[in-house]
């Protein structure tokens, strides 16, 4: 029996009107409002000068440095990270416990203090030497002050800092794939390495994107903290020029609208990449799933497909 | 092909397998029967060294699974010689436990391309081969995601193949699936065993033993009762523990 020939006529009540809802729009529109006005009409926020600062030479460098950094510390964050989160999932003890005693020291400490630590690194060790210990033999040396310098010291202390908490998020992203998988993967032949780079954390990118995600955008605003070791990024510069000037707060202002313009771009990047880690669990996939046939009869007539 | 000697297993203090001996031979079809707890799926995950057995010892195509014997001492297997054993033994699993994130032929051309070092182009053409044979052609491109259960295990079936293994084994392969998705699945593994593949089977389906099976053996209580070919120990079983096991699937 199939349905119906004639459907009864649609429903068409009247919907539920929530007054409520909109007398309390209508109540913070205003009140956003009132505080933006005087916002804007504050004397002390000196518009002009924010505008004149936007985009200066000593903003523009710090940004550049401050996005140096956060790019230099995620990668050493992540990759560090994800090996921290092998070793501690790993059946040797030694490993396991080499990255259990890192994480637990690096995330024991604030951020603010190991980038002081970092930065003075020449005090607790003048000279780095390569050679052989106990027997004065020496094939190398260097002054510390060189070898570390700030930017070193910078990129140190957030990255290692960040693969302790990184290491976290991979483990946990491993940890949700299930372990049908690495059965299947083991049955076929596939060493436990194989097993781990091409099925386990392709598929626990999914969990670890959006935390990592996070994590970035969090960098960007940390790297303000290697303001005390005087690195030269964005905040760095701007105290340094409120200091002469003592326009506090449109200097302050103007470093908040290029952290929250980054952090912007950052979240829209963050979309697209969960939208790709996210293949193959979605819907859309019979338009896609033709374009690969396309694709895979293409390769196999010998026509390159290219771009398309 | 498979030889299985006084094998005993255990999860901490349970005692799941205790004592199991059978033999399967080359393109014989061995189906194991029994209720749920019997042991059953431990001891197909214990032919592919999922699981290393406590006692007793293990022979597939001659070679003692999981360990080296030198005299009289076993050696454990390194992990690499362990993958190198599994690569000769394909197993379908209840949960079809395919690669989400790649799609049907990439599932199938993995393992050929990483561990048997197969040419990209090759082990493509194999995949379509075998996606083709178990009735997926048009569905090469496609994600498991957007695949019916019977689809799924046939590419997991696919999947294992791809590896020209010796020795098939299957841990209840249908027991996931819905009633119509059955005969798919079921087809499929009777056109392998009329092609001559060695192939241990785990499931509920009856029919499919009394079809397909060269022997039966029904375990329970981590033994195996009673075993022999499908006419004798269907039709005619001898023990208490088989018969009540059959009326109650049977009913």
């Amino acid at each position: 029996m199939g349905p119906s020939s004639s459907r009864p006529e649609a429903i068409k009540a009247i919907p539920i009107r929530h007054w409520g809802r909109w007398i309390a729009a209508g109540v913070i529109i205003f009140l956003a409002f009132l505080l933006a006005f005087s916002f804007v009409r504050n004397p002390h926020v000196e518009w002009q000068t924010i505008w004149h600062y936007l985009f200066s030479d000593l903003v523009l460098r710090g940004v550049a440095v401050t996005l140096e950094l956060t790019v230099i510390s995620m990668v050493i964050g992540a990759v560090g990270g994800t090996v921290l989160a092998v070793m501690r999932l790993s059946k040797n003890y030694v490993l396991s416990g080499v990255s259990w005693f890192y994480i637990w020291f690096f995330r024991g400490t604030p951020v603010y203090v190991q980038i002081l630590l970092w930065g003075n690194f020449a005090i607790l060790y003048p000279r780095l030497f390569l050679g052989l210990p106990f027997v004065n033999v020496v094939f190398a040396s260097v002054d510390s002050n060189k070898a570390i310098s700030i930017f070193v010291a910078s990129i140190l202390a957030l990255g290692l800092n960040e693969a302790a908490y990184a290491a976290e998020l991979v483990r946990a992203g491993i940890i949700s794939v299930e372990k049908g998988q690495n059965e299947a993967a083991e049955s076929l032949g596939m060493s436990p390495g194989l097993t781990m780079r091409r099925i386990i954390l392709p598929q626990a990118m999914r969990v670890i994107i959006p935390p990592m995600g996070n994590e970035t955008i969090s960098m960007l605003k940390t790297t303000s903290l290697v303001a005390v070791i005087s690195g030269h990024e964005l905040m760095s510069n701007i105290t340094i020029s409120y200091s002469q000037n003592f326009k506090i707060f449109p200097l302050l202002l103007v470093a908040c609208i290029w952290y929250i313009f980054f952090t912007t771009l950052l979240t829209i990047g963050q979309h697209y990449l969960e939208a790709y880690f996210g293949k193959g669990f979605g819907d859309k996939e019979a338009a896609a799933a033709e374009k690969r046939a396309m694709k895979r009869l293409q390769r196999k007539n010998g026509v390159d497909p290219g771009v398309f | 092909m498979v030889k299985v000697e006084q094998v005993w297993k255990s999860f901490g203090k349970l005692d799941v397998l205790k004592g199991v001996d059978f033999v399967v031979y080359p393109k014989q079809t061995f189906v194991l029967l029994g209720p749920s707890g019997g042991g059953k799926s431990t001891l197909l995950r214990c032919i592919n060294h999922l699981e290393a057995i406590d006692a007793g010892r293990l022979w597939v195509d001659g070679e003692l699974m999981g360990y080296r014997q030198k005299g009289t001492v076993l050696h454990e297997m390194k992990a690499r010689d362990v993958s190198r054993q599994r690569a000769k033994i394909g197993m379908v699993f209840q949960r079809f436990n395919l690669f989400p994130h790649m799609t049907a032929i990439e599932n199938v051309m993995e393992a050929p391309i990483r561990v048997l070092r197969v040419k990209r182009q090759q082990a493509e053409a194999e995949a379509e081969q075998l996606l083709t044979q178990v009735g997926l052609g048009e569905k090469l491109d496609v994600y498991p995601a957007q695949l019916s259960g019977g689809q799924q295990q046939r590419v997991a079936i696919a999947r294992a193949l791809a590896m020209k293994p010796k020795l098939m084994l299957f841990d209840e392969p249908t027991s996931a699936l819905d009633p119509e998705l059955v005969g798919e699945v079921l087809d499929v593994m009777k056109e392998l065993a009329r092609e001559g593949m060695t192939m241990v089977v785990v499931t509920h389906e009856i029919g499919f033993a009394k079809e397909v099976a060269d022997g039966v053996a029904l375990m329970d209580g981590g033994v195996i009762v009673e075993q022999g070919p499908p006419n004798q120990c269907l039709m005619n079983p001898k023990e208490e523990r088989t018969k009540a096991f059959l009326s109650k699937v049977l009913a």
